[in-house]
């Protein structure tokens, strides 16, 4: 498990650091901050000072250099707008976010697998054909749009709930609503297509001639084995709403890493830009790794025990491989 | 089963050269399945919109008319230009969305497009050659997936200007992993068959066999990933737009309609409604139509929409019978 753990930590650390790196020389392609935050009628010299003041007159080599020697004594430079760390202007941010993306996955997976494992009952039924044609709208609409109708309908119009903010519960059901749609619709779809296959495994007959409760058939059979590819695509879901849900968290003003993250690209913050990506990439990095064990966890050809051959027979299925590849050599290349 | 499916298509008077082939034409298998048909239909629709619509009503929508302020939709009285309502400087509604269809097209298929020939083509021969090749091919996937696109979107509308051409290619760039990694799937485990092993006993050069014997068997599953990703690009202009970042006034597009109406949301409720609603009708029949373009290329499945309507009542009717 630790031999893997640590494969997997060195090949998805590589990615983490290019994002870093990438951002870094990014975000100074936008353009030169100086004529952003001084004032029009501001002098050559001020200009000047300026640049040589945030250390934006160095190469960028340099620039970057004293980056990653900052970040290493845990100093992610301060904010030019607000003058305050970058890193506490980040971290602030970030609990916002992670309550709204847990609030919505949760929602998002009970829903899925109630309507997802009663859709695969029947395949092809009523409940099926409306369950996927409800799945397929919900993944279609524009989260933007489903928030401004929310807000002209519950908010303007009936006057339920207010249009934006934290304060109280209310405050909640506006932007978990929108931001559940997406991930609601594709798991639906995912988890029906695994209860379909795997209500028709042997085992279920199995488990049916044994006499066991149709709850239990679905709830307990089925539904673990049912489970993985639901992880898989959950994963990638929960990795887009860590990433920040920007256009829902502006609309709503919600005050999360998203927003903070578009204004500060938009203000040409860097520090607080750079902080905010890195926050979110090590966050990802996590999410990944967990992920990964909670999939050890449903899948035992995963675990440790197993031995390698399982691990990689489990991790190339997990990539969307169609079929097990039969070339012990080709598979190791895989890895 | 097949033999039911034999027995009607032999019953039929008319049968295309496809048919005879033992395969059922693509024509008959999407009239079979009503939501498809609607869902071709509309995509029709709305190609045809783009292409000759802002030739038709072009001028319109620029024409500003303060006598029809923000006129509501539904209303015949205001004239059938009108007939969607306008907006605060009296334009039409229906014009503007006419013309904002063709933008919204012109950003969407060109990035599908280009991105699914990028994509694929990389994806199928990384995975035809394995090794190296693959993992560095994956590994850069990995890389552009995990970059934050919105930021990259940004930067290059900066640094260029946002025409429809950069936001093209930034959508494109961002969803090429996609395609890479299910062509790549895909190729990896064709390239351990039978019959590409013949072709490359045979010498054939490995160009050759991924042009000749990996593109075709990939092909039907990549076609519906890209109408899937029609659906998903066009849902990323729009947001882009809406944040101010995508197509700019005084170009239009559905996304960018949506934002401009938001702050007439309580006088003007049509303003973003419509042009969002728009954005999903789209989007939703792309969706169905990559729901039967599954169903319809793989062989194991495609029984379900050669059946007409008498052999599957048969066919319930033996079944319900059996038990």
């Amino acid at each position: 498990m630790l031999t893997y753990l640590r494969k997997r930590i060195i090949s998805s650390a590589l990615p983490l650091v290019v994002v870093v790196v990438g951002v870094f020389a990014l975000a100074r392609l936008t353009g030169n901050p100086a004529s952003l935050y001084l004032p029009l009628n501001a002098t050559e010299a001020m200009r000047e000072d300026f640049v040589v003041r945030n250390g934006l007159d160095q190469p960028l080599w340099i620039q970057m250099g004293r980056y990653f020697g900052g970040i290493l004594r845990l100093d992610f430079g301060t904010s030019m707008r607000t003058g305050q760390d970058a890193a506490d202007m980040a971290l602030r941010a970030f609990p916002a976010t992670l309550q709204l993306a847990g609030m919505t996955m949760a929602i998002a997976i009970v829903l899925a697998v109630f309507v997802g494992s009663a859709a695969a009952l029947k395949p092809n039924g009523i409940l099926d054909r409306f369950a996927s044609f409800l799945s397929m709208t919900a993944a279609s609409i524009p989260d933007f749009w489903l928030a401004i109708v929310g807000i002209w309908v519950f908010a303007i119009t009936l006057g339920w709930v207010p249009t934006s903010g934290v304060a109280g519960a209310a405050a909640w059901v506006l932007p978990v609503a929108t931001l559940v749609m997406r991930p609601f619709g594709a798991l639906v779809q995912v988890i029906r297509g695994a209860m379909v296959s795997s209500l028709s495994e042997p085992y279920i007959k199995l488990a049916r001639s044994k006499g066991a409760t149709q709850y239990r058939v679905v709830g307990s059979h089925a539904l673990r084995n049912a489970a993985a590819p639901g992880l898989t695509v959950a994963g990638d879901l929960t990795v887009g709403l860590v990433n920040g849900a920007v256009v829902v968290e502006t609309i709503f003003g919600w005050p999360g890493i998203g927003k903070l993250m578009i204004d500060s690209i938009l203000q040409r913050d860097f520090a607080v830009l750079q902080a905010c990506v890195l926050l979110t990439a090590v966050a990802i990095f996590i999410l990944n790794i967990l992920i990964d064990l909670g999939y050890a966890l449903l899948d035992p050809r995963v675990r440790p025990s197993a031995g390698a051959r399982g691990r990689r027979r489990a991790r190339s299925a997990r990539r969307g491989n169609p079929t097990e590849i039969k070339d012990p050599a080709a598979t190791g290349a895989s890895v | 089963m097949t033999q039911t499916h034999s027995g009607t298509a032999s019953a039929q008077p008319k049968r295309s050269r496809a048919e005879q082939l033992g395969r059922p034409s693509m024509w008959r298998m999407l009239l079979r399945d009503r939501f498809a048909t609607l869902a071709a239909l509309i995509l029709t629709f709305v190609t045809l919109t783009a292409v000759f619509g802002p030739a038709l009503m072009g001028e319109l929508a620029t024409r500003q008319d303060l006598m029809f302020m923000n006129k509501p939709p539904f209303d015949p009285s205001n004239g059938w230009a009108y007939i969607l309502g306008s907006d605060s400087l009296g334009r039409s509604m229906l014009a503007r969305m006419v013309v904002a269809t063709r933008t919204t097209l012109m950003v969407a298929v060109p990035a599908v497009l280009l991105a699914m020939v990028i994509g694929s083509l990389w994806g199928v021969w990384a995975g035809y050659h394995r090794g190296r090749r693959e993992n560095i091919s994956m590994r850069l996937a990995d890389i552009i997936m995990s970059f934050p696109s919105l930021l990259l979107a940004v930067v290059v509308l900066y640094v260029f200007s946002p025409s429809a051409a950069n936001i093209v290619l930034i959508l494109a760039i961002t969803r090429i992993p996609i395609y890479m990694r299910t062509a790549r799937a895909e190729s990896a485990e064709l390239q351990s068959r039978t019959f590409v092993d013949a072709a490359r006993t045979f010498g054939t050069r490995p160009n050759a066999i991924i042009v000749r014997h990996v593109i075709p068997v990939v092909t039907p599953t990549l076609l519906t990933l890209a109408t899937l990703e029609f659906c998903f690009v066009m849902l990323a202009e729009s947001s882009l737009s809406f944040l101010g970042i995508g197509i700019q006034p005084p170009d239009v597009s559905w996304g960018l309609m949506v934002a401009q109406g938001r702050q007439y949301l309580q006088t003007a409720w049509w303003l973003s409604i419509l042009p969002g609603l728009a954005i999903v009708i789209t989007a939703v029949a792309a969706n169905m139509l990559a729901a039967w373009m599954r169903i319809a290329t793989d062989p194991s499945q495609r029984w379900r929409l050669t059946l007409d309507k008498a052999t599957t009542k048969a066919f319930k009717k033996v079944i319900k019978d059996a038990k």
